[in-house]
Protein backbone atom coordinates (compact mmCIF):
# COMPACT_ATOMS: atom_id res chain seq x y z
CA UNK A 1 0.00 0.00 0.00
CA UNK A 2 1.73 3.34 -1.13
CA UNK A 3 1.88 6.49 1.42
CA UNK A 4 -0.08 9.65 0.20
CA UNK A 5 2.00 12.50 0.21
CA UNK A 6 0.80 16.15 -1.08
CA UNK A 7 3.14 18.40 -3.02
CA UNK A 8 2.30 21.75 -1.49
CA UNK A 9 3.89 20.79 1.91
CA UNK A 10 7.35 20.30 3.43
CA UNK A 11 8.36 17.10 5.79
CA UNK A 12 10.05 15.98 8.49
CA UNK A 13 12.18 13.28 9.46
CA UNK A 14 9.73 12.40 12.44
CA UNK A 15 6.54 12.18 9.70
CA UNK A 16 5.25 15.01 10.31
CA UNK A 17 4.48 17.52 7.94
CA UNK A 18 4.34 21.99 7.62
CA UNK A 19 2.00 23.48 5.32
CA UNK A 20 3.04 27.15 5.05
CA UNK A 21 0.17 29.93 5.11
CA UNK A 22 1.07 33.06 3.48
CA UNK A 23 0.37 34.91 5.97
CA UNK A 24 4.03 33.64 8.50
CA UNK A 25 1.66 30.76 9.63
CA UNK A 26 2.38 27.05 9.55
CA UNK A 27 -0.02 24.16 10.35
CA UNK A 28 1.43 20.78 11.31
CA UNK A 29 0.45 17.39 11.06
CA UNK A 30 1.38 14.13 11.15
CA UNK A 31 1.64 12.13 7.35
CA UNK A 32 0.12 9.30 5.92
CA UNK A 33 2.44 7.12 7.07
CA UNK A 34 2.65 8.14 10.33
CA UNK A 35 -0.51 7.57 10.80
CA UNK A 36 -0.64 3.98 8.95
CA UNK A 37 2.35 3.13 11.47
CA UNK A 38 0.06 3.93 14.49
CA UNK A 39 -2.98 2.37 13.80
CA UNK A 40 -6.51 3.73 15.05
CA UNK A 41 -5.88 7.39 16.77
CA UNK A 42 -7.94 7.26 20.09
CA UNK A 43 -6.95 10.65 21.74
CA UNK A 44 -4.41 13.22 20.80
CA UNK A 45 -3.33 15.43 23.28
CA UNK A 46 -2.62 18.84 21.80
CA UNK A 47 -0.26 21.95 22.56
CA UNK A 48 -1.33 25.05 24.53
CA UNK A 49 -2.29 27.68 22.86
CA UNK A 50 0.17 30.57 23.26
CA UNK A 51 3.18 28.24 24.05
CA UNK A 52 6.33 28.82 22.59
CA UNK A 53 7.51 26.21 20.93
CA UNK A 54 11.44 25.63 19.53
CA UNK A 55 11.93 23.40 16.43
CA UNK A 56 12.46 19.73 17.14
CA UNK A 57 10.34 19.68 20.61
CA UNK A 58 7.63 17.23 21.49
CA UNK A 59 4.71 19.32 21.36
CA UNK A 60 1.25 16.86 20.89
CA UNK A 61 0.71 13.49 21.63
CA UNK A 62 -0.95 10.84 19.66
CA UNK A 63 -2.13 7.95 21.09
CA UNK A 64 -3.21 4.93 19.39
CA UNK A 65 -4.91 1.86 21.23
CA UNK A 66 -1.46 0.05 21.70
CA UNK A 67 1.15 3.11 22.11
CA UNK A 68 1.53 7.24 22.83
CA UNK A 69 3.53 8.97 20.14
CA UNK A 70 5.20 12.51 20.68
CA UNK A 71 4.93 14.98 17.72
CA UNK A 72 7.77 17.07 17.32
CA UNK A 73 7.21 20.30 15.97
CA UNK A 74 9.47 20.84 12.56
CA UNK A 75 9.51 24.62 13.06
CA UNK A 76 9.68 27.35 15.92
CA UNK A 77 7.39 29.96 16.85
CA UNK A 78 4.08 30.67 18.68
CA UNK A 79 0.82 27.94 18.94
CA UNK A 80 -1.69 29.98 17.51
CA UNK A 81 -4.37 27.77 17.01
CA UNK A 82 -5.51 24.00 17.64
CA UNK A 83 -7.67 21.55 16.43
CA UNK A 84 -9.76 21.19 19.39
CA UNK A 85 -12.32 19.25 16.76
CA UNK A 86 -9.72 16.20 17.83
CA UNK A 87 -10.94 16.00 21.21
CA UNK A 88 -14.34 14.53 19.39
CA UNK A 89 -13.19 13.04 16.46
CA UNK A 90 -9.44 11.41 17.15
CA UNK A 91 -9.53 9.35 14.36
CA UNK A 92 -9.70 12.16 11.91
CA UNK A 93 -5.93 11.55 12.13
CA UNK A 94 -6.27 8.40 10.16
CA UNK A 95 -8.80 9.29 7.71
CA UNK A 96 -7.75 12.63 6.65
CA UNK A 97 -4.27 13.24 8.26
CA UNK A 98 -3.61 16.18 5.74
CA UNK A 99 -6.78 17.97 6.00
CA UNK A 100 -9.01 17.39 9.37
CA UNK A 101 -6.59 15.58 10.82
CA UNK A 102 -4.20 18.66 11.60
CA UNK A 103 -3.01 19.07 14.74
CA UNK A 104 -2.39 22.77 15.29
CA UNK A 105 -0.71 26.46 13.99
CA UNK A 106 2.21 27.98 14.36
CA UNK A 107 3.30 31.78 13.45
CA UNK A 108 6.88 31.07 12.51
CA UNK A 109 9.71 32.85 14.45
CA UNK A 110 11.99 31.70 12.07
CA UNK A 111 10.84 30.84 8.71
CA UNK A 112 14.00 29.86 7.20
CA UNK A 113 13.82 26.71 9.22
CA UNK A 114 11.36 25.07 6.57
CA UNK A 115 14.59 25.25 4.27
CA UNK A 116 15.92 22.54 6.32
CA UNK A 117 13.01 20.13 5.59
CA UNK A 118 12.06 17.78 2.87
CA UNK A 119 10.46 18.58 -0.12
CA UNK A 120 7.55 15.82 -1.34
CA UNK A 121 9.79 14.15 -3.49
CA UNK A 122 12.71 13.90 -0.58
CA UNK A 123 9.91 12.33 1.66
CA UNK A 124 9.02 9.82 -0.60
CA UNK A 125 12.55 8.20 -0.74
CA UNK A 126 12.66 8.57 2.60
CA UNK A 127 9.60 6.71 3.11
CA UNK A 128 10.60 4.01 1.24
CA UNK B 1 10.27 -8.16 15.77
CA UNK B 2 13.58 -9.67 17.23
CA UNK B 3 15.89 -12.33 15.39
CA UNK B 4 14.78 -14.93 17.80
CA UNK B 5 10.71 -14.48 17.83
CA UNK B 6 9.55 -18.03 16.79
CA UNK B 7 6.78 -18.25 14.26
CA UNK B 8 3.64 -19.70 14.43
CA UNK B 9 2.68 -22.34 11.09
CA UNK B 10 0.18 -19.27 10.15
CA UNK B 11 2.95 -16.82 10.52
CA UNK B 12 3.23 -16.42 6.62
CA UNK B 13 -0.66 -16.25 6.25
CA UNK B 14 -0.65 -13.61 8.35
CA UNK B 15 1.72 -11.69 6.05
CA UNK B 16 0.25 -12.02 3.23
CA UNK B 17 -3.63 -11.05 4.34
CA UNK B 18 -1.73 -7.61 6.01
CA UNK B 19 -1.26 -8.72 9.19
CA UNK B 20 0.86 -5.99 11.24
CA UNK B 21 3.39 -8.41 13.12
CA UNK B 22 4.73 -7.17 16.51
CA UNK B 23 6.74 -9.31 18.72
CA UNK B 24 5.14 -10.80 21.56
CA UNK B 25 5.94 -13.20 24.57
CA UNK B 26 9.24 -14.13 22.10
CA UNK B 27 6.45 -14.87 19.11
CA UNK B 28 6.28 -12.79 15.42
CA UNK B 29 2.43 -12.27 15.85
CA UNK B 30 -0.25 -9.92 13.81
CA UNK B 31 -0.82 -7.10 16.36
CA UNK B 32 -3.87 -6.62 13.95
CA UNK B 33 -4.54 -6.77 10.04
CA UNK B 34 -5.90 -3.89 8.10
CA UNK B 35 -9.12 -3.47 9.99
CA UNK B 36 -7.47 -2.02 12.76
CA UNK B 37 -8.12 -2.66 16.38
CA UNK B 38 -11.11 -1.16 17.36
CA UNK B 39 -12.73 -2.56 14.00
CA UNK B 40 -11.75 -5.96 14.85
CA UNK B 41 -12.71 -5.34 18.36
CA UNK B 42 -16.51 -4.47 17.30
CA UNK B 43 -16.19 -7.77 14.61
CA UNK B 44 -15.93 -9.53 18.21
CA UNK B 45 -18.45 -8.08 19.66
CA UNK B 46 -21.03 -7.86 16.92
CA UNK B 47 -19.83 -10.97 14.73
CA UNK B 48 -17.01 -13.19 14.46
CA UNK B 49 -13.54 -13.11 14.61
CA UNK B 50 -10.61 -15.68 14.27
CA UNK B 51 -7.51 -15.21 16.43
CA UNK B 52 -3.88 -17.03 15.73
CA UNK B 53 -3.60 -18.75 19.56
CA UNK B 54 -1.12 -21.44 17.85
CA UNK B 55 1.79 -19.39 20.29
CA UNK B 56 -0.22 -20.34 23.60
CA UNK B 57 0.84 -23.94 24.83
CA UNK B 58 -0.66 -27.24 25.16
CA UNK B 59 0.55 -30.14 27.45
CA UNK B 60 -1.04 -33.40 27.74
CA UNK B 61 -1.03 -35.28 31.52
CA UNK B 62 -2.18 -38.98 30.50
CA UNK B 63 -2.56 -42.04 33.51
CA UNK B 64 -4.38 -43.01 36.21
CA UNK B 65 -3.79 -40.35 39.15
CA UNK B 66 -3.64 -37.67 36.29
CA UNK B 67 -6.59 -36.23 38.35
CA UNK B 68 -5.57 -36.02 41.42
CA UNK B 69 -2.20 -34.84 40.27
CA UNK B 70 -3.70 -32.02 39.04
CA UNK B 71 -5.28 -31.37 42.12
CA UNK B 72 -2.18 -31.08 43.78
CA UNK B 73 -0.90 -28.78 41.52
CA UNK B 74 -3.50 -26.70 40.52
CA UNK B 75 -5.92 -24.19 42.35
CA UNK B 76 -9.47 -25.30 41.32
CA UNK B 77 -10.62 -29.04 41.52
CA UNK B 78 -9.08 -31.23 38.67
CA UNK B 79 -10.86 -34.05 40.56
CA UNK B 80 -14.18 -32.65 40.16
CA UNK B 81 -13.75 -32.14 36.27
CA UNK B 82 -15.81 -34.09 34.45
CA UNK B 83 -14.69 -36.19 31.28
CA UNK B 84 -15.65 -33.25 28.09
CA UNK B 85 -15.28 -30.20 30.41
CA UNK B 86 -12.62 -27.48 30.58
CA UNK B 87 -11.92 -25.47 34.03
CA UNK B 88 -9.96 -22.22 34.33
CA UNK B 89 -7.25 -22.57 37.05
CA UNK B 90 -4.39 -21.47 38.66
CA UNK B 91 -0.24 -22.84 39.25
CA UNK B 92 0.95 -20.81 42.44
CA UNK B 93 4.27 -21.00 44.36
CA UNK B 94 4.73 -21.93 47.83
CA UNK B 95 4.09 -18.39 48.79
CA UNK B 96 0.59 -18.54 46.72
CA UNK B 97 2.02 -16.22 43.81
CA UNK B 98 0.74 -16.72 40.72
CA UNK B 99 3.06 -19.10 37.82
CA UNK B 100 0.41 -19.04 35.42
CA UNK B 101 -3.06 -19.39 34.69
CA UNK B 102 -4.27 -21.76 32.62
CA UNK B 103 -7.07 -24.00 31.21
CA UNK B 104 -7.53 -27.50 31.65
CA UNK B 105 -9.37 -30.36 29.77
CA UNK B 106 -10.17 -33.34 30.66
CA UNK B 107 -10.70 -34.72 27.08
CA UNK B 108 -11.42 -38.50 28.31
CA UNK B 109 -11.29 -40.23 32.11
CA UNK B 110 -7.14 -40.39 32.38
CA UNK B 111 -5.84 -37.77 30.25
CA UNK B 112 -6.02 -33.84 30.46
CA UNK B 113 -5.19 -31.08 27.83
CA UNK B 114 -3.64 -28.09 29.39
CA UNK B 115 -3.08 -25.01 27.33
CA UNK B 116 -0.89 -22.20 28.97
CA UNK B 117 0.15 -19.06 28.14
CA UNK B 118 3.01 -18.39 25.48
CA UNK B 119 5.33 -16.67 27.61
CA UNK B 120 5.41 -19.23 30.56
CA UNK B 121 5.49 -22.23 28.22
CA UNK B 122 9.19 -23.53 29.49
CA UNK B 123 8.79 -22.63 32.62
CA UNK B 124 5.42 -24.05 33.21
CA UNK B 125 6.58 -27.37 32.10
CA UNK B 126 9.81 -27.56 34.03
CA UNK B 127 7.85 -26.66 36.95
CA UNK B 128 5.01 -29.45 36.57
CA UNK B 129 7.96 -32.02 35.70
CA UNK B 130 9.47 -31.13 39.01
CA UNK B 131 6.04 -31.89 40.91
CA UNK B 132 5.37 -34.72 38.68
CA UNK B 133 3.38 -37.37 40.40
CA UNK B 134 4.78 -41.23 39.98
CA UNK B 135 2.60 -42.58 36.94
CA UNK B 136 1.34 -39.88 35.14
CA UNK B 137 2.77 -38.73 31.79
CA UNK B 138 3.13 -35.48 31.26
CA UNK B 139 4.10 -34.12 27.43
CA UNK B 140 4.67 -30.91 25.61
CA UNK B 141 2.56 -31.13 22.43
CA UNK B 142 2.95 -27.49 21.82
CA UNK B 143 4.79 -27.76 18.52
CA UNK B 144 2.44 -30.17 17.15
CA UNK B 145 -0.81 -27.97 17.50
CA UNK B 146 -2.35 -25.23 15.94
CA UNK B 147 -4.86 -23.40 17.76
CA UNK B 148 -7.49 -21.11 16.72
CA UNK B 149 -9.75 -18.69 19.14
CA UNK B 150 -12.99 -18.40 16.83
CA UNK B 151 -15.22 -15.30 18.68
CA UNK B 152 -18.18 -13.63 18.69
CA UNK B 153 -22.11 -14.41 18.80
CA UNK B 154 -22.11 -15.35 15.09
CA UNK B 155 -19.08 -18.20 16.15
CA UNK B 156 -21.67 -21.43 15.79
CA UNK B 157 -22.99 -19.79 11.91
CA UNK B 158 -19.30 -20.25 11.37
CA UNK B 159 -18.63 -23.38 12.76
CA UNK B 160 -21.38 -24.83 10.68
CA UNK B 161 -20.21 -23.49 7.66
CA UNK B 162 -16.52 -24.52 8.26
CA UNK B 163 -17.02 -28.01 10.07
CA UNK B 164 -20.01 -29.61 7.98
CA UNK B 165 -21.40 -32.53 10.11
CA UNK B 166 -19.60 -31.44 13.24
CA UNK B 167 -20.70 -30.27 16.60
CA UNK B 168 -19.61 -27.90 19.47
CA UNK B 169 -19.31 -28.86 22.98
CA UNK B 170 -21.42 -26.87 25.59
CA UNK B 171 -20.15 -23.93 27.74
CA UNK B 172 -16.60 -24.99 28.57
CA UNK B 173 -16.63 -28.46 27.39
CA UNK B 174 -14.18 -29.76 24.90
CA UNK B 175 -14.74 -32.33 22.38
CA UNK B 176 -12.40 -34.22 20.13
CA UNK B 177 -13.14 -34.81 16.60
CA UNK B 178 -11.49 -36.21 13.60
CA UNK B 179 -11.78 -34.35 10.46
CA UNK B 180 -10.32 -34.62 7.52
CA UNK B 181 -8.19 -36.96 9.15
CA UNK B 182 -6.55 -34.29 11.43
CA UNK B 183 -7.28 -34.94 15.04
CA UNK B 184 -8.56 -31.74 16.14
CA UNK B 185 -10.26 -30.49 19.88
CA UNK B 186 -13.26 -28.48 19.59
CA UNK B 187 -13.37 -25.95 23.26
CA UNK B 188 -16.02 -24.09 23.95
CA UNK B 189 -13.82 -21.09 25.75
CA UNK B 190 -12.21 -18.27 24.99
CA UNK B 191 -10.73 -14.48 26.22
CA UNK B 192 -13.01 -12.36 24.94
CA UNK B 193 -16.79 -12.38 26.83
CA UNK B 194 -18.39 -13.89 24.17
CA UNK B 195 -19.42 -16.94 22.76
CA UNK B 196 -16.55 -18.80 20.65
CA UNK B 197 -14.16 -21.81 20.38
CA UNK B 198 -11.06 -22.97 20.47
CA UNK B 199 -10.00 -25.14 17.75
CA UNK B 200 -6.73 -27.33 18.09
CA UNK B 201 -5.76 -29.30 14.94
CA UNK B 202 -2.35 -30.87 13.94
CA UNK B 203 0.47 -27.71 12.74
CA UNK B 204 0.95 -29.01 9.35
CA UNK B 205 -2.90 -28.57 9.04
CA UNK B 206 -2.89 -25.49 10.27
CA UNK B 207 -3.33 -23.08 7.01
CA UNK B 208 -5.98 -24.95 5.87
CA UNK B 209 -8.55 -24.61 8.60
CA UNK B 210 -7.69 -21.07 9.05
CA UNK B 211 -8.43 -20.29 5.82
CA UNK B 212 -11.78 -22.31 6.37
CA UNK B 213 -12.58 -20.45 9.03
CA UNK B 214 -12.26 -16.81 7.08
CA UNK B 215 -14.39 -18.31 4.07
CA UNK B 216 -17.05 -19.73 6.80
CA UNK B 217 -17.31 -16.16 7.89
CA UNK B 218 -14.88 -15.49 10.49
CA UNK B 219 -12.73 -12.11 10.26
CA UNK B 220 -8.43 -12.34 10.95
CA UNK B 221 -8.41 -10.30 14.52
CA UNK B 222 -5.10 -9.68 16.13
CA UNK B 223 -3.64 -9.50 19.44
CA UNK B 224 -4.30 -5.69 20.16
CA UNK B 225 -8.42 -6.67 19.86
CA UNK B 226 -7.41 -10.06 22.29
CA UNK B 227 -6.25 -7.83 25.17
CA UNK B 228 -8.77 -4.67 24.53
CA UNK B 229 -11.63 -7.30 24.47
CA UNK B 230 -9.95 -9.13 27.56
CA UNK B 231 -9.33 -6.19 29.41
CA UNK B 232 -13.04 -5.14 29.02
CA UNK B 233 -13.99 -8.53 30.80
CA UNK B 234 -11.41 -7.80 33.06
CA UNK B 235 -9.65 -11.46 32.56
CA UNK B 236 -6.26 -10.72 33.69
CA UNK B 237 -3.06 -10.80 31.68
CA UNK B 238 -0.33 -12.88 33.31
CA UNK B 239 3.01 -10.94 33.42
CA UNK B 240 0.76 -8.03 33.75
CA UNK B 241 -1.92 -8.41 36.19
CA UNK B 242 -0.74 -11.78 37.41
CA UNK B 243 2.64 -12.30 38.97
CA UNK B 244 4.96 -14.54 41.00
CA UNK B 245 4.70 -11.74 43.82
CA UNK B 246 -0.02 -11.57 43.72
CA UNK B 247 -2.23 -14.37 44.62
CA UNK B 248 -5.29 -15.35 43.33
CA UNK B 249 -7.19 -14.01 46.66
CA UNK B 250 -5.60 -10.60 45.70
CA UNK B 251 -6.38 -10.59 42.26
CA UNK B 252 -10.26 -11.25 42.92
CA UNK B 253 -9.95 -15.06 41.55
CA UNK B 254 -11.12 -16.78 44.33
CA UNK B 255 -13.67 -18.44 42.93
CA UNK B 256 -11.28 -20.76 40.92
CA UNK B 257 -9.22 -22.00 44.22
CA UNK B 258 -10.68 -24.93 45.76
CA UNK B 259 -9.65 -23.92 49.05
CA UNK B 260 -10.99 -26.95 50.92
CA UNK B 261 -8.74 -29.24 48.86
CA UNK B 262 -4.73 -29.12 48.96
CA UNK B 263 -2.39 -27.68 46.36
CA UNK B 264 0.50 -26.24 46.57
CA UNK B 265 -0.02 -22.63 47.57
CA UNK B 266 -3.33 -23.55 49.72
CA UNK B 267 -1.80 -22.86 52.76
CA UNK B 268 -1.19 -18.76 52.34
CA UNK B 269 -4.51 -18.65 50.68
CA UNK B 270 -6.51 -19.82 53.41
CA UNK B 271 -4.58 -17.49 55.48
CA UNK B 272 -5.25 -14.60 53.17
CA UNK B 273 -8.81 -15.21 52.85
CA UNK B 274 -9.37 -15.46 56.96
CA UNK B 275 -7.37 -12.21 57.57
CA UNK B 276 -8.48 -10.41 54.09
CA UNK B 277 -6.04 -9.54 51.56
CA UNK B 278 -4.10 -6.51 51.79
CA UNK B 279 -4.28 -5.53 48.70
CA UNK B 280 -7.17 -6.44 45.76
CA UNK B 281 -7.17 -6.04 42.18
CA UNK B 282 -9.44 -3.04 41.53
CA UNK B 283 -10.86 -2.15 38.52
CA UNK B 284 -10.92 1.36 37.32
CA UNK B 285 -12.76 3.64 35.05
CA UNK B 286 -12.26 7.43 34.11
CA UNK B 287 -15.31 9.74 34.91
CA UNK B 288 -13.61 12.52 32.59
CA UNK B 289 -12.05 11.93 29.03
CA UNK B 290 -8.53 12.14 29.65
CA UNK B 291 -5.42 10.34 27.23
CA UNK B 292 -5.41 6.41 27.47
CA UNK B 293 -4.89 4.55 30.59
CA UNK B 294 -1.90 2.68 30.46
CA UNK B 295 -0.05 -0.27 31.64
CA UNK B 296 2.48 1.54 34.85
CA UNK B 297 0.21 4.56 35.49
CA UNK B 298 0.03 5.75 39.11
CA UNK B 299 -3.07 5.41 40.65
CA UNK B 300 -3.63 8.28 43.51
CA UNK B 301 -6.50 9.13 45.86
CA UNK B 302 -8.50 12.07 44.68
CA UNK B 303 -5.77 14.36 47.09
CA UNK B 304 -2.29 13.10 45.38
CA UNK B 305 -1.42 10.07 47.77
CA UNK B 306 -0.02 7.02 45.96
CA UNK B 307 -2.24 3.84 45.93
CA UNK B 308 -0.76 1.79 43.16
CA UNK B 309 -0.17 1.47 39.45
CA UNK B 310 -2.17 0.03 36.75
CA UNK B 311 -1.37 -3.25 35.14
CA UNK B 312 -3.32 -3.21 32.48
CA UNK B 313 -4.94 0.03 30.63
CA UNK B 314 -6.52 0.90 27.97
CA UNK B 315 -9.27 2.92 25.85
CA UNK B 316 -12.45 0.81 25.88
CA UNK B 317 -13.57 0.28 22.54
CA UNK B 318 -17.20 -0.78 23.68
CA UNK B 319 -17.90 1.41 26.22
CA UNK B 320 -15.29 4.21 25.15
CA UNK B 321 -14.15 5.37 28.00
CA UNK B 322 -10.09 4.78 30.09
CA UNK B 323 -10.74 1.68 31.64
CA UNK B 324 -7.92 -0.33 33.98
CA UNK B 325 -6.88 -2.64 36.52
CA UNK B 326 -4.56 -1.97 39.50
CA UNK B 327 -3.61 -4.14 43.30
CA UNK B 328 -4.93 -1.29 45.48
CA UNK B 329 -5.08 -1.45 49.26
CA UNK B 330 -7.89 -3.25 50.13
CA UNK B 331 -9.77 -0.16 51.03
CA UNK B 332 -9.66 1.27 48.14
CA UNK B 333 -9.93 -1.43 45.91
CA UNK B 334 -14.32 -1.19 46.75
CA UNK B 335 -16.33 -0.38 44.12
CA UNK B 336 -17.21 3.59 44.01
CA UNK B 337 -13.91 4.59 45.35
CA UNK B 338 -12.93 7.95 43.61
CA UNK B 339 -9.20 7.85 42.47
CA UNK B 340 -6.69 9.45 39.85
CA UNK B 341 -4.66 8.41 37.13
CA UNK B 342 -1.77 10.17 36.40
CA UNK B 343 -1.07 10.18 32.73
CA UNK B 344 2.09 12.31 32.11
CA UNK B 345 2.08 13.88 35.15
CA UNK B 346 -1.79 15.18 35.09
CA UNK B 347 -4.23 13.47 36.99
CA UNK B 348 -7.17 12.30 35.55
CA UNK B 349 -10.64 11.42 37.62
CA UNK B 350 -11.81 7.98 37.66
CA UNK B 351 -13.52 5.56 40.10
CA UNK B 352 -13.07 2.18 40.98
CA UNK B 353 -16.65 0.01 39.43
CA UNK B 354 -17.68 -3.46 40.02
CA UNK B 355 -16.09 -5.70 37.26
CA UNK B 356 -16.18 -6.44 34.35
CA UNK B 357 -16.20 -3.34 32.65
CA UNK B 358 -18.39 -4.57 29.73
CA UNK B 359 -21.92 -6.27 30.23
CA UNK B 360 -23.83 -7.84 27.24
CA UNK B 361 -26.87 -4.93 26.98
CA UNK B 362 -25.29 -2.78 28.81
Amino acid sequence: MSTHIPDDRFYSREHEWVLEEDNGMAVIGITDHAQSELGDVVFVELPELGTGVSAGEPIATVESVKAASEVYTPVSGEVIEVNEELGNTPGAVNADPYGDGWICKIRLSAPNELDALMSPGDYEEFCS
Amino acid sequence: MSETDKRTPLHDRHVEIGGRMVSFAGWDMPVQYATGIIGEHRIVRTACGVFDISHMGQFEAKGEHAAEWLGSLLTNDALALEVGRGQYTLMLNERGGVIDDMIIYRSAEESFLIVVNASMIDEDFAWMEAHRAEGVSLTDRSDDFAGMAVQGPECSAVFRNAFPGQFLPSRNGIRAAEIDGDGCFFCRTGYTGEDGFEFFCPASSAVKWFDRLIAAGAKPCGLGARDSLRLEMCYPLNGSDLSPDRTPIEAGLGFFCALDTDFIGAEMLRRQKAEGPRLRLAAIEYTQKGAPPRHGYEVQTPDGTRLGELSSGILSPSIGKGIGMAYLPAEYAKPGTPVQVIVRGRPVPAVTVRKPFYRKDG
